[in-house]
């Protein structure tokens, strides 16, 4: 943390890059301002303890392949090339989000560098925690716009022992009266898609009374647009709309949704107590997303 | 002797009357007597006015009132916190959310409800029985403590091990900030963009405004429940176990261990047919579609097994089932057989290290010549050690303190944290050095600060401070009827 502390340090507009997938959202940052990384690699995977330790400039597809090793996984989203910090900085959910667990409830613990240069830590190393404040709550979605995030400690799930996808023309509703948690409800104007996941003896059972509603057993989900929007109740063509999470999947940027004032106050609050100078990631605004 | 009530007393009590009703408004001694403590040990808190509110304007008003008059304000729900979250410090106004107890709106097709902040958590489930939905927060203390309460500790409980704590279940939240504006924070399906303003503030002890109206997802029932009781010779086995069947990759519903004090006090006042003879029970419960529910008992006897289980008694019925719970969560009550006094404390450590915590802390209670009990979230590695003695005995209170302060030593140096469902209040802020830095406090204030600039929600709660909460003092007796 010391040599990503001295690399942010204490003065001077900086900005913290992670695989740059998703570069643009939240507003653009001026090119004159300085570009610091999070470290990599992970540091411990505790599988009895359903956590792992790892730096936020690990890569998604790094830190699946190492958790998949004692079948775990993780409940983070993002492109290919995408990182575990820019990932939490975003805070997409991924699709099996019913499953995994969302982004916001993924971070147990964060060690960051503060505006002022000094490092400070937030939440704590176990799953379940009240000592304090719930900072990890706002670190997460929150485009570095507070704190620049250099470790972390995340929860861990099992991964299921089947997976499987299945396509039809139930409406979603029929689908969550007909089974048990399923993992994913996807529509896309016209057709339910559905992920089942657990044992197999029961996902093979789910899915035959599915089948018997005119479901049939697909590869996988849908291709995804990528781009994403909250729900308003309109699905543009060729949007998939992720019914858990009221988020649009669609190849149009969407505008940002309206936010009380009420809210932006203590918003701004929030930014000038963290970050007086505005020096975190400046011309990112959170509020600036379309989902 | 009744606390006398400052100056501009007569004036602030005027005030509220004049915009809730005289009906709204108690101020006698007896009553600031009563509301001045909670659930916690913690006595001395010094209570002005409280307020009976019962919709979110008149929680608004009561804010307002309170600030034109330069005091703080304290929400409270069912007083059943045990950290002195809801003891007042300074004669603030005391904003009773009881009567804010009904339930809205309950969309089954959405599973979504917004209640009132002063609906008893066990009420919502009650309400919801015939829906094949269920609220799953489950404190012990769940027949008594308020959904108000909850999200102001996010509160966990033996199931949060497979569904999560009360954050995960809590979608939006109407608030009344600090200077009487309302505000809603989240969304009731995905997250709200920006900030998790709504995940800040559930756990935020009250400090960060006051909830007015909840909208809490609900969870479908599971189609199946095993519930099963080992016990073994040892509490090593027992906590082997527990790492054993998640390191397997279940996740049960809940994980519960009891030790040999707790099962021989619980089986005197429960008949739960719990084994006097072993040195520790471990309740599992494993729920989910059939097929997986049988693998997973088998997987669980075999771990148990694997770790020395005597015998793994698998509940025929629900009347069985109910049976081995209603031994866990009364276990408490069951302590008034062995000592009059109780302090019970709750810290978090990394569940593969549960055995040789518990070891640690048995041991140090004994050198101070206490009794201790132990019972405990197991699959959470979160300990709740029960420290038994007789407050009239001299010198007791103070070998109280110095034990329990030495269980949060322990739990932080083998990894844990300070709290894992009780929350900070008044007992812990003086221990949050010890887990955070200065820098890492800092934080946390700035982000109380963002809600509250100038402290006016339930101050002196949760971060350290110099300044004092009246006259509160640290153990006095102990109240009756507290729940883990």
């Amino acid at each position: 943390m010391e040599t990503f502390r001295a690399d942010v340090g204490s003065t001077g507009p900086v900005c913290i890059r992670g695989g740059g997938t998703r570069w643009s959202l939240g507003g653009d940052i001026g090119a004159e301002v300085r570009v610091v990384h999070a470290p990599s690699g992970i540091d411990s995977h505790d599988p009895a303890e359903m956590t792992v330790a790892v730096w936020a400039g690990t890569t998604l597809t790094d830190l699946a392949e190492a958790l998949a090793e004692k079948r775990q996984e993780v409940g983070l989203d993002g492109p290919p090339g995408s990182t575990v910090g820019g990932s939490l900085a975003v805070g997409w959910n991924g699709i099996r989000r019913l499953r995994t667990g969302t982004a916001r409830d993924t971070l147990l613990q964060a060690e960051c560098v503060g505006a002022d240069g000094q490092i400070f830590k937030a939440g704590g190393p176990t799953v379940k925690n009240v000592s304090g404040y719930e900072l990890c709550r706002l670190l997460v979605g929150s485009l570095g716009t507070l704190a620049l995030t250099g470790r972390v400690i995340l929860r861990t799930r099992p991964m299921p022992e089947r997976s499987l996808w299945l396509r039809g023309s139930m409406t979603p509703a029929e689908v969550e009266r007909s089974c048990y948690r399923p993992s994913s409800i996807l529509w896309d104007g016209s057709h339910s898609h559905v992920c089942l996941e657990g044992y197999g003896i029961d996902v093979d059972k789910e899915a035959s009374d599915l089948v018997e509603h005119g479901m049939i057993e697909v590869d996988g989900p849908p291709d995804l647009p990528p781009n994403r929007h909250r729900w308003s109740g309109e699905l543009p063509k060729g949007a998939v709309l992720d019914v858990a999470i009221g988020v649009v999947h669609c190849h149009g940027s969407g505008a940002a949704p309206e936010v009380d004032p009420a809210v932006k106050v203590i918003a701004d609050r929030l930014k000038a107590n963290f970050d007086p100078q505005g020096r975190l990631n400046p011309g990112r605004d959170p509020y600036m997303v379309s989902e | 002797m009744v606390h006398e009530m400052p100056a501009g007393t007569d004036d602030l009590v005027a005030d509220l009357v004049a915009a809730l009703g005289i009906d709204r408004v108690v101020a006698g001694g007896g009553a600031r007597h009563l509301y001045g403590r909670d659930g916690s040990i913690i006595e001395g808190g010094h209570s002005g006015p409280i307020c009976f509110p019962d919709s979110t304007d008149q929680v608004a008003d009561c804010v307002r009132v309170a600030v034109d008059h330069g005091r703080a304000f304290v929400p409270r729900g069912a007083g059943t916190g045990l950290s002195g979250g809801a003891v007042p410090c300074n004669d603030p106004v005391v904003i009773a959310t009881t009567r804010m107890n009904q339930i809205h709106e309950v969309d089954t097709e959405r599973r979504i409800a917004w209640v009132g902040p002063g609906v008893v958590n066990l009420d919502l489930t009650r309400h919801l029985a015939g829906t094949g939905l269920h609220f799953a927060p489950d404190p012990s203390s769940q027949q008594a403590c308020t959904i108000g309460g909850n999200t102001a500790n996010n509160s966990g409980g033996p199931h949060c091990l497979a569904y999560g704590v009360t954050s995960a279940h809590v979608a939006a939240i109407e608030v009344v900030l600090s200077d009487a504006s309302i505000v809603v924070l989240g969304e009731e399906v995905g997250d709200a963009v920006g900030y998790d303003l709504r995940g800040a503030f559930v756990g935020g002890e009250g400090t960060l405004g006051i909830a007015t109206r909840i909208a809490v997802r609900l969870t479908p029932d599971p189609p199946v429940v095993k519930t099963l009781l080992l016990d073994f010779q040892s509490i090593v086995d027992a906590a082997e176990t527990v790492t054993g069947i998640i390191a397997a990759g279940i996740v049960p519903a809940a994980l519960e261990i009891m030790d040999q004090k707790a099962i021989h006090a619980v089986e005197k006042f429960v008949n739960a047919g719990y084994p006097l003879d072993a040195a520790a029970v471990l309740i599992v419960e494993l729920d989910g579609l059939p097929g997986g529910v049988a693998r997973e008992v088998e997987i669980v006897e075999q771990v148990g097994a694997d770790n020395r289980v005597g015998t793994v008694r698998v509940a025929a019925d629900d009347a069985e089932r109910e049976l081995i719970w209603k031994g866990r969560k009364n276990a408490f009550g069951a302590i008034a057989h062995i000592k009059p006094g109780y302090y019970l404390h709750d810290t978090v450590v990394p569940r593969t290290r549960l055995a040789e915590v518990v070891a640690k802390v048995n041991a140090a209670v004994e050198r101070h010549d206490l009794i201790v009990i132990n019972v405990f979230h197991a699959g959470d590695g979160n300990l709740h050690p029960l420290l038994v003695f007789d407050p009239r005995e001299p010198g007791t209170l103070e070998r109280v303190h110095a034990a329990g302060e030495e269980i949060v030593r322990i739990s932080i140096e083998a990894g844990g944290v300070l709290s894992g469902e009780h929350g900070i209040g008044l007992e812990k802020r003086g221990y949050m050095p010890l887990l955070f830095s200065p820098d890492d406090l800092a934080a946390q204030r700035a982000l109380r600060d963002a809600f509250d600039p100038h402290g006016i929600a339930n101050p002196l709660k949760v971060l350290p401070t110099s300044a004092s909460c009246g006259d509160v003092m640290g153990l006095p007796e102990v109240p009756e009827g507290v729940w883990v």
